[in-house]
């Protein structure tokens, strides 16, 4: 992996470059189709990148002391945290990536989450403080599935790689780890059933409550940008191993598509969870089924 | 106008947030403005998302007749949303009181404490005509030209041409 191919990959493709356009326009997908499954015409098309202009060229409070500072801190290291993500994916195959870049990639795809509790706590309002304890339980509940689905992948291939993970065969455990990433991905990127982190109508806008124009506009870029990384790293886990880089790009986009409105016809269809009932969905039922994954995959590893 | 300040126009028009806040209203006006996000109306089509917190929000929806007890609640909503930003007076009640006037529980009207932009009559307003007054509160929103200046909150101000719609 070389200078010239790293810069490629976090600066144009699949980083910065296509990941922020990427991100307004799963966004607009997401709130189109669930006007659609609603009946309704729903949001014109590059309305998330209105508001984000909108919302740039909103005034912003003074707020002083360090907790001001760092108000406006999170978002910007959170987009930058997602933009990286996006980055490591390895959707075209051209031998890019190193030995470990799993571990990297699901540490940053964390990261926004994190920034996120951060960030309700650093508003100091009582709503934002609710949001991020909410955001903090979610965390742990979702990521001990999450976590362990991927790992169960990675066992069984002998691999901490993405690159060798995506083209490896498939068997049936990876379909096991590949549902129950998918059923981390709600909780994950906060929509219903586990829209928790920011209900509105219960805790105003969550976290983000306090947050004003330019800092608000980060957050939700990152939040699109949550979208390309967390479905993304679902289809570079399906998408067969294609040779020409043009086709393995629009595989990649269009299975990270149908994830996305597979989450959303998720979405429209149910309602949302209280808080015991979410943890208890991902201690029980998802926990169950990633626990007979890994163990298959340990075993597996004996028998080879 | 450079085109950076264009586009940033382009976004207020585009996607007006809402904060809506009843100041003492029957719920009738209400109830007419979230009908104006259902499938039949969908607000959505103009961009428009009702917020939860009035820090997101660019236009402030405000129904009912500003009794005393809702009129420090209006003044700190008003002051919590970031500049720029639009007031909508949804129904009769926030333009005049309607049949409340001269009731002693009531500091209203509203164009008495904040700065008033769009006026929608009516008891109630029709969902189409309440979409209608945001989306002319939207192309206020856009033309005003010194956005970023903060706009004082004075005992007596008028705006300075509030739009009308009419009821249909």
């Amino acid at each position: 992996m070389n200078l010239s191919t790293i810069l490629f990959r976090f600066l144009v493709f699949p980083g910065l470059l296509f990941s922020v356009p990427a991100a307004w326009f799963y966004l607009w997908v997401e709130r189109k189709a669930m006007a659609r499954m609603q009946l309704r015409i729903g949001p014109p098309f590059m309305q998330p990148f209105f508001d984000f202009l909108k919302l740039l060229g909103k005034e912003v409070p003074e707020r002083p002391g360090f907790s001001g500072f760092l108000m406006k801190l999170w978002p910007i290291l959170s987009v930058a945290a997602a933009v990286g993500a996006c980055g490591l994916l390895p959707v075209i195959q051209s031998g890019a990536g190193f030995n470990g870049d799993l571990i990297l990639l699901l540490s940053l795809l964390e990261v926004p989450s994190m920034f996120l509790i951060a960030a309700g706590f650093s508003s100091r309002s009582m709503w934002g403080q609710i949001g991020s304890a909410r955001e903090a339980t979610m965390n742990v509940a979702y990521n001990i599935v999450f976590l362990m689905a991927i790992i169960g992948i990675a066992v069984s291939q002998h691999t901490f790689s993405v690159q060798s993970l995506a083209q490896s065969h498939g068997s049936i455990l990876r379909w096991i780890a590949v549902l129950a990433i998918l059923a981390c991905l709600p909780a994950k990127l906060h929509m219903n059933p586990f829209s928790l982190t920011n209900a509105e109508q219960e805790i105003y806008a969550g976290p983000t409550t306090e947050y004003v124009g330019a800092e608000l506009a980060m957050f939700e870029l990152a939040h699109g940008l949550e979208w390309v990384g967390a479905t993304g790293l679902l289809a570079v886990l399906i998408a067969p191993a294609i040779a020409n880089p043009f086709a393995a790009a629009a595989v990649f986009v269009a299975l990270s598509l149908l994830v996305v409105l597979v989450l959303t016809g998720i979405a429209a269809g149910t309602a949302r969870l209280a808080i015991d009932s979410s943890v208890r969905f991902y201690g029980q039922c998802a926990l169950i089924l990633i626990v007979i994954g890994v163990s298959s995959a340990l075993l597996m590893r004996i028998k080879l | 106008m450079s085109l950076w300040k264009k586009l940033i126009c382009l976004g207020r028009r585009k996607s007006p947030w809402l904060f809506h806040m009843n100041s003492g209203s029957c719920n009738g006006c209400d109830i007419e403005l979230i009908a104006g996000l259902t499938p039949r109306y969908d607000a959505e089509q103009l961009g428009v998302k009702l917020e939860t917190s009035p820090r997101h929000a660019d236009i402030i929806c405000i129904s009912g007749p500003v009794t005393h007890t809702a009129l420090e609640a209006v003044k700190t909503v008003y002051g919590q949303v970031p500049n720029p930003k639009a007031v909508v007076a949804i129904g009769s009640c926030p333009a005049s009181t309607n049949v409340f006037i001269d009731s002693r529980v009531l500091a209203g009207p509203l164009d008495k404490h904040i700065p008033v932009d769009v006026y929608v009559p009516g008891c109630p307003p029709r969902p189409d005509a309440i979409l209608q007054g945001v989306a002319k509160a939207a192309q206020i929103l856009a033309k005003r030209a010194d956005a970023k200046k903060a706009i004082e909150v004075t005992e007596t101000q008028q705006t300075n041409e509030p739009a009308e719609v009419q009821a249909q």
